[in-house]
């Protein structure tokens, strides 16, 4: 990196550098291989399916398997089945840790502490150790298979609360909360139209990672939504590969256009999510 | 002036979101320990007391000390796969920071990570074929005869703790990352200074550095790992009517005893075993920060 490296280190380090990048290139392709392996499966014919080496690009590239699937089976539906739990999720998430996180962060009263307290103790818990009591008060609500009970389990983040939290008392001021009151301003209208504007970065952050969570969640969905069209993408998909008359060419399809929605989501978002987590990995 | 009391804002602000926590978190929270420590098959009136006795009986159930053994087994080995690599894949990554390839590299090693679970699952499933796999192709190539990775108790363990590890090195490096660009730039141009190679400037200076960071994602990697379920779901699913060996998880013989099996009580005392593994672990991470801090 300096510039006053004796010409022999510079050389032996451009060789380090090329090996470094030789063995990241190869890495950075193992990991992706079997993702783009499934993508290239959905096209192929079974023939060329059973072919060795595998190819990568298809050579008689094919539709048959895509259309196959999308007429046997709603995926289109667990698609929008899916995008509406994580948006609905979302926004349920991102506007509970906006408040409370903002409460908590900036309101001196008794009992906050203790609050905030419950609300890390409860992040510890993983969320399946309380999924069947939750089931239970799910089933005799009568919300098995609708909105509201697949939402029941995902409606708060305790880290999103502690991430706002964490944020609102770093990066807002006292006096500019003071300065408003002072000036007369209530207090929702502060909180609507100066920190939640001060809040859009570690939101959006949180807003992915919340997306994510749903968009991936198997468990939850798997013993709430139990018909074929409530069905969320990823729990369809499980349940239709395990059908006694599905091909790799098929199944790879449907995991094909499954995969699409959240490559893409991410590709899109990487900035965000990837703030999202490494401040996940920061909390002590 | 207008008097609105000061606390009237926060309080109605946090009320429905506390609602919220008590009815969805704390409630089936406490439900669970309390149902541990009772029998109850979800629709019988009856439902007796019966203390540890869900527990005494774990403690010899063939299925769960299965259960518990498997998931002991991935969890400890996915960490011992993924921190090294990843320590090494960050602080590769880290080398060739600021080129445009670092953000390539990042991002394929961080994909795996946050694709949907499921269809990932398909990918590696479709991997390990036994007829078609072209993992079995690969090690025929060297002249290993072709092995049923999916049925054998073992090799199937095999498979899921690869799947795994694939899954949990992209966020383990993503934090190492982190970690990384937090070590002062003083400290290695010291380090340079009196003459340590690169390689020894991380050894000796980045890797003490990051300890608690590694601590901290062997923790979180781990808790993952005991929770995981979607993975030996897909993993296990038979294709075309051939059922792959099934890798049981603590997670899924806790649904079976409560959704099959109906022992509602009984998988709440899975459950609190879960939560106490998971206790223990977060228990000794805080534990070794704060001796670290301290010393």
């Amino acid at each position: 990196m300096s510039e006053h490296e004796h010409p022999s280190v510079v050389g032996q380090n451009r060789a380090v550098a090329l090996v470094i990048d030789a063995v990241l290139c190869a890495v950075s392709l193992m990991m992706l291989l079997p993702l783009v392996f499934l993508i290239s499966n959905a096209f192929k014919t079974p023939p060329e399916l059973l072919a060795w080496p595998p190819t990568v690009i298809p050579h008689q590239p094919t539709l048959d398997n895509i259309v196959s699937v999308l007429s046997e089976t709603p995926l289109f539906r667990w698609i929008g089945n899916s995008l509406i739990f994580a948006t609905l999720s979302t926004a349920s998430i991102v506007s509970t840790s906006a408040i409370a996180g903002y409460v908590l962060g900036k309101f001196d009263l008794p009992g906050i502490p203790v609050i905030f307290g419950v609300i890390i103790a409860t992040a510890v818990v993983p969320f399946e150790v309380y999924m069947i009591p939750l089931y239970l008060n799910v089933q005799s609500a009568g919300l098995l298979n609708t909105w509201p009970g697949l939402l029941v389990g995902y409606l708060v983040m305790s880290f999103g609360i502690f991430l706002i939290r964490q944020y609102v008392m770093t990066s807002i001021p006292d006096e500019l909360l003071e300065a408003a009151r002072v000036d007369g301003a209530g207090e929702g209208w502060i909180f609507l139209r100066i920190v939640l504007p001060l809040m859009r970065g570690p939101l959006g952050a949180l807003a992915v990672l919340a997306f994510f969570q749903a968009w991936t969640a198997f468990a939850w969905p798997l013993v709430v939504m139990t018909n074929k069209d409530t069905y969320t993408l990823e729990v369809g998909l499980a349940l239709f590969q395990t059908g006694f008359t599905v091909d790799t060419g098929r199944l790879s399809a449907a995991a094909a256009l499954a995969l699409v929605p959240s490559a893409l989501f991410f590709s899109l978002m990487r900035r965000n999510f990837v703030r999202g987590v490494a401040a996940s990995g920061l909390k002590e | 002036m207008r008097t609105t009391p000061k606390w009237l804002f926060p309080v109605l602000a946090l009320l429905p979101i506390l609602g919220l926590y008590g009815c969805i978190r704390v409630y089936p929270i406490i439900e669970t320990l309390r149902l541990s420590l009772f029998q109850w098959n979800i629709i019988s009136r009856r439902k007796p007391f019966v203390g540890f006795a869900n527990f005494i009986e774990l403690a010899s159930d063939p299925l769960f000390l299965e259960a518990i053994f498997n998931t002991t087994i991935i969890a400890f080995s996915v960490v011992a796969i993924t921190i090294p690599v990843a320590l090494a894949l960050a602080a590769l990554i880290n080398s060739r920071q600021g080129l445009r390839r670092s953000g390539v590299y990042e991002a394929s090693v961080f994909l795996p990570h946050v694709v949907s679970l499921v269809p990932a699952a398909m990918a590696w499933k479709w991997i390990f074929d036994a007829r078609l796999g072209p993992l079995n192709a690969l090690i025929g190539f060297f002249g290993i005869p072709a092995q049923s990775w999916l049925f054998d108790p073992v090799l199937s363990l095999v498979c899921l703790i690869v799947l795994c590890s694939w899954q949990a090195i992209g966020y383990a490096v993503l934090i190492f990352l982190v970690g990384l660009k937090n070590v002062p730039d003083a400290l290695y141009e010291a380090a340079r200074l009196d003459g340590a190679s690169s390689l020894q400037a991380f050894r000796y200076i980045a890797v003490p550095l990051l300890k608690p960071v590694m601590l901290y994602v062997s923790v979180i990697t781990l808790i993952s790992s005991y929770n995981i379920y979607a993975q030996a779901f897909v993993l296990a699913s038979d294709v075309q009517g051939a059922p792959g060996h099934l890798v049981r998880v603590l997670v899924l013989d806790m649904l079976e005893n409560s959704f099959r099996n109906y022992r509602v009580g009984y998988a709440a005392a899975e459950a609190v075993v879960l939560l106490v593994i998971v206790l223990v672990l977060t228990g000794a991470q805080f534990r070794l920060f704060r001796d670290r801090s301290r010393a």
